[in-house]
């Protein structure tokens, strides 16, 4: 197995009049040759900064740090505008959520899908035609060729967000970062577009990062799960521990939120988180989540919380023993 | 239950816009409701489901008294709506958006949007309306700080209570929720949902729930209609529906579900072409392009609706693959 991504101890910081935002805090995670990460959390907890972070693409106020940011043994973090922007695209791509707004509406298909390979490759406007044309038949829009001519407004939102797919692939990227891929589409093109990106990632052995508030894509896709509140990784894991083991009360909560067709009963209470997230200008105070964990006790609102290690390698972020955690699981998962 | 009067119905109902596609080129009709009748009866859920451009929400304007429909009739209590004015239809039938951000007024109070209903329809007495607005923000879960409020100051989850709270002052008996939690966090959510659930025990209502959500549905609703390009192609109660999917588009729906059970994949719903234009529908089944099951009679004739049971238990399907095989005049 090798390594393309490594983070340790990733922070993004946006100075505001009224203190420092303390978006991402300190996290570390990897991700390894064909394997699917998938950061999930709500609205808020920074997991959309992580990824502009990777990209370098952040706005100018925030301010990144990392002691590690390294792709396939390349160090990111000392790389200036230039080379990131040789890597960009290159070695790493981005998916985002809104393929309307990320498509130029000015330019062809054909014209914004061989851009990027033109920029990082050697090769000539026809060579990139025919790498388009492979491309946009392997994420399975028929008549390729006819499409390169059209202009995004002319294809429906299924079919953007496959062109989306395949500029990422143009150069044959390590890794591939997909922010809400699917959020903007219909649950049956959704399952079609998820089902394709699971494809072509096994068969072009890339790396893949997919941030998600839900949490059925999450069971389906990913390989190992990285769950982020406030800023911070609270729980990490195979997708089997997560689902199966919630060791962190938040990961226990969300899972409880979700109706499930044939197991929740009909207009039966859901499980629910109360309260809100807390600030995240200035520094926190023990557990980010004591205010709102149902299991919470003095300490938690006084020691900053370390992931510690349960056996089989999951991590959560959580003074509880491990047996203590396991229990809660149990009695989550019958409640 | 069955002899009981719908307190909505529709019959064969019709929208129809015209579309000018260029400058040059010739006004189109684009039946975005093209023929529906449903019943929804008191304490039911119905759940309305579909892709998006299947004419939900059209739909929904409709039974708002938003849109005037082109053709087919809209009954509510049993009578036509042109016996009802505007204002008489939405002291029946309210709605909740999908948008708590752009469904409220940024300029005015939390107190003052939820009052609006009964000042428009002068049902409260000036000092009567403050208790009246307070007791429906209890109800609906909303602290009495926030009665002076604004929009900006609230999280998403409270602004949809607030939605929930003006269309329940006044006492509707019918209440359309179009996609009420789309754009909420998991955990919030669920905590709309639970007060959805609850008000609509208290307060003995009844909704149509629009969502393409198929869990949140099946948790909520107890009847289903699937609709797809303008027409509805299933009803059925939720059980029925859920265990057996009779409609080939129903069962792709029901298949694109993500239930969070890790090592199952990703289903391949099998729905190879992509959602027709509804200016130019295919002939005979509008589905037949993308249906798995397609037979010759599919292309050529559209099917007509296969009904049995009524009243709570009525269920209907649109398929050739079921009953008689006559074809419906286009």
């Amino acid at each position: 197995m090798s390594r393309i991504l490594e983070v340790e101890n990733l922070r993004v910081d946006i100075p505001l009049e009224s203190g420092t935002l303390h978006a991402v805090r300190d996290i570390s995670f990897h991700v390894d040759k064909g394997e699917t990460l998938c950061i999930v959390g709500e609205s808020g907890c920074g997991k959309s900064l992580t990824s502009l972070a990777l990209m370098g693409l952040l706005p100018t106020k925030a301010i990144r740090t990392a002691n590690r940011l390294t792709l396939g043994g390349r160090d990111l973090g000392t790389l200036n505008e230039t080379q990131m922007a040789d890597i960009r695209g290159s070695r790493m791509a981005m998916i985002f959520q809104e393929p309307m707004t990320s498509l130029n509406p000015a330019y062809t298909i054909g014209n914004q899908l061989a851009e990027a390979m033109l920029r990082h490759r050697k090769v000539n406007p026809n060579e990139a035609r025919e790498r388009a044309i492979y491309l946009l038949e392997k994420v399975g829009i028929t008549a390729a060729a006819s499409r390169l001519g059209q202009y995004p407004h002319q294809l429906s939102g299924g079919l953007r967000q496959r062109v989306m797919i395949a500029m990422a692939l143009m150069c044959g990227p390590d890794l591939i970062l997909a922010d809400e891929p699917t959020t903007a589409l219909d649950v049956t093109i959704q399952a079609q577009i998820l089902h394709l990106l699971a494809n072509l990632q096994k068969e072009f052995e890339m790396g893949l990062v997919l941030i998600t508030h839900d949490l059925g894509i999450v069971a389906r896709v990913a390989h190992r799960v990285a769950v982020m509140y406030a800023g911070q990784i609270v729980e990490e894991g195979t997708v089997e521990d997560i689902f199966r083991r919630p060791m962190h009360p938040y990961t226990q909560g969300l899972l409880r939120c979700i109706p499930i067709p044939g197991k929740t009963a009909r207009g039966a209470h859901l499980g629910s988180i109360p309260g809100m997230v807390p600030s995240l200008i200035g520094d926190l105070k023990g557990c980010a989540f004591a205010n709102r964990c149902p299991h919470a006790f003095s300490d938690c609102n006084t020691t900053d919380v370390a992931l510690r290690e349960a056996s089989g390698g999951q991590r959560y972020r959580c003074l509880l023993s491990q047996e203590a955690a396991e229990q809660n699981a149990r009695e989550a998962a019958t409640a | 239950m069955s002899a009981q009067t719908p307190i909505l119905e529709t019959k064969d109902l019709r929208c129809v816009f015209t579309v000018r596609q260029g400058l040059f080129k010739a006004k189109k009709p684009l039946a975005a409701v093209n023929g529906v009748s449903l019943q929804v009866r008191k304490g039911e859920i119905l759940g309305l489901v579909g892709e998006s451009g299947c004419g939900k929400s059209t739909l929904a304007k409709i039974l708002l008294g938003l849109q005037e429909p082109t053709a087919g009739a809209l009954l509510i209590d049993g009578k036509p709506s042109s016996s009802f004015s505007r204002i008489d239809i939405a002291r029946r039938v309210q709605p909740i958006f999908q948008d708590p951000f752009s469904s409220l007024n940024p300029r005015k109070t939390i107190g003052d949007i939820i009052a609006l209903p009964l000042r428009v329809h002068k049902l409260a007495r000036r000092d009567e309306i403050r208790p009246k607005v307070l007791e429906i923000m209890d109800l609906c879960g909303l602290s009495k700080r926030f009665y002076e409020s604004y929009p900006n100051q609230l999280s998403g989850g409270q602004r949809q209570r607030v939605a929930i709270a003006r269309a329940l002052i006044m006492r509707p008996e019918l209440v359309i929720c179009d996609e009420p939690t789309s754009a909420l966090d998991v955990s919030v959510q669920s905590q709309i949902l639970n007060l959805l659930t609850d008000l609509q025990k208290e307060l003995n209502l009844t909704y149509i729930l629009i969502s393409h959500n198929l869990a949140v549905v099946e948790h909520m609703a107890t009847h289903v209609a699937v609709m797809y390009l303008g027409r509805l192609v299933e009803q059925a109660p939720t059980d029925e529906l859920f265990r057996n999917p009779r409609h080939p588009y129903t069962r792709a729906l029901l298949d694109s579900v993500l239930t969070p059970e890790p090592g199952m994949g990703v289903p391949d719903s099998q729905l190879g072409a992509a959602f027709p234009n509804p200016i130019d529908p295919p002939r005979g089944c509008t589905f037949h392009p993308r249906c798995p099951k397609a037979m010759d009679i599919c292309k050529q004739a559209a099917p007509t609706p296969i009904v049995s049971g009524e009243g709570a238990d009525y269920d209907m399907v649109e398929c050739h693959l079921y009953g008689p095989q006559e074809a419906r005049a286009a």
